[in-house]
């Protein structure tokens, strides 16, 4: 029984923190804490799952069976970090059940990025490049997070995701080089998902008001504007590298910061997508939803199967 | 029951023949075989085990934080039991 009052708590959780000792499950922690991490970790658990979908819509299209298995791969692997993720949240008292309705009724948010469609092959490639790669940018920082299961399941996360990435690049590569349709095609792809790409690390430092407890509580370790410039910084030569152009006329190498000058981001798009109005919304959610109802069948003949299966058990 | 949520299981891997077999993490699953099924899939899937335990979470009796200072205070206070502990002369080896 702890005899302590909150304000000496929180002075030891800050101080644990302060010291890199990590919190785990049954340890004290301000309410404040936990709900930021809930809030987070089942919206991260949201995207992964969200995430299958732009890519499932071209497993059935992939142009060779190499990269059918790759792509299913992928996108098992990102069903994956979901679970891990989900499991995570669990660990702070998240009922499953409910974050994913929560998902279902829109109340819950998911990364804007998989709102926007996959209109061509190219889209695997560009997706596992730029997506894959800001994902790795905002995911590499939170393998340091003070929450002890997050931080693992982030580990885990990163080492497959560089597969991810390599691939997209390698498809991204080889249309690059390909002929000028596929050239095009790539170009065309890139030019989509750029700007996108870019608002994945979400508003700006001076309109992310939740940022500053979140470093504190060294949840949160690089600021969103540090990984974007991050992100552009190592893209861009990526892109020159196989001969694509960045769709940013603004984009300039500067000599006096050591990075990337870029172009102003539409953040009114960012904002629309979030609240629901991007291209695909609502395709994604009523897609999570069928796969929910259509497999309750799954589910509950799996429960019937268990329960046989125990009551062999017990005659035996 | 037919709605009812699966229970969660512990997940413990071991990663080759030598090794002890070590957490992983968790996840849903309606019974045992089931949690093994699963645990291949989302633990394994870059061949990290050869062998899966999984265990109930409800089953896992844990030491409770807010006491670890008393509990593990006792190992805290002997050094004597390390054995650095203890000078030996110079010129001594295999020791």
């Amino acid at each position: 029984m702890s005899t302590k009052n909150i304000e000496e708590l929180e002075k030891e959780f800050q101080a644990k923190i302060d010291a890199d000792i990590k919190i785990e499950p049954n340890d004290w922690m301000p309410e404040a804490y936990r709900k930021t991490l809930m809030r987070q970790i089942s919206q991260h658990a949201h995207s992964e799952i969200v995430g299958m979908l732009p890519e499932g819509n071209w497993i059935t299209r992939a142009p060779s069976l190499k990269r059918k298995a790759v792509l299913l791969a992928k996108v098992q692997d990102e069903a994956g970090h979901g679970l891990y993720l989900y499991s995570a949240a669990e660990t702070l008292g998240l009922d499953r059940e409910s974050s994913i309705d929560d998902l279902h009724s829109g109340k819950a948010k998911y990364s804007s990025i998989f709102n926007y469609p996959t209109l061509s092959w190219a889209d695997m490639g560009t997706i596992g490049w730029l997506v894959d790669g800001a994902a790795i940018m905002n995911q590499v920082p939170l393998c340091r997070c003070s929450y002890g299961p997050y931080a693992r399941a982030m580990v885990r996360v990163c080492k497959e995701e560089s597969f991810h990435q390599r691939q997209g690049f390698e498809i991204v590569s080889l249309l690059a080089n390909g002929t000028p349709e596929q050239k095009q095609m790539v170009q065309d792809s890139l030019n989509r998902f750029w700007w996108p790409a870019l608002m994945m690390f979400g508003p700006n430092d001076d309109n992310s008001p939740n940022s500053a407890q979140s470093v504190k509580w060294k949840i949160k370790r690089m600021s969103n504007d540090e990984l974007r410039q991050q992100f552009i910084d190592v893209t861009v030569l990526q892109a020159e590298m196989v001969g694509l152009t960045i769709p940013d006329k603004d984009l300039k190498w500067n000599e006096a910061t050591g990075h990337y000058d870029f172009g102003a981001i539409n953040w009114e798009e960012f904002n629309q997508v979030i609240q629901g109005n991007g291209p695909c919304n609502k395709d994604r959610i009523d897609a999570r939803r069928n796969a929910k109802e259509n497999g309750a069948w799954v589910r509950e003949a799996a429960n019937a199967f268990a329960e046989k299966r125990k009551k062999k058990e017990l005659t035996h | 029951m037919s709605s009812k949520e699966w229970p969660l299981w512990e997940v413990f891997i071991r990663s080759k023949q030598g090794l002890s077999h070590k957490h992983v993490g968790s996840l849903r699953a309606a019974d045992a075989q089931m949690a093994i099924d699963n645990a291949r899939d989302v633990y394994t899937r870059r061949s990290e085990g050869i062998s899966i335990w999984v265990i109930e979470s409800k089953l896992v009796t844990a030491s409770d934080p807010d006491e670890s200072a008393e509990l593990f205070e006792p190992a805290d206070s002997k050094i004597y039991r390390h054995p650095t502990f203890y000078n030996v002369p110079d010129g001594i080896s295999h020791m």
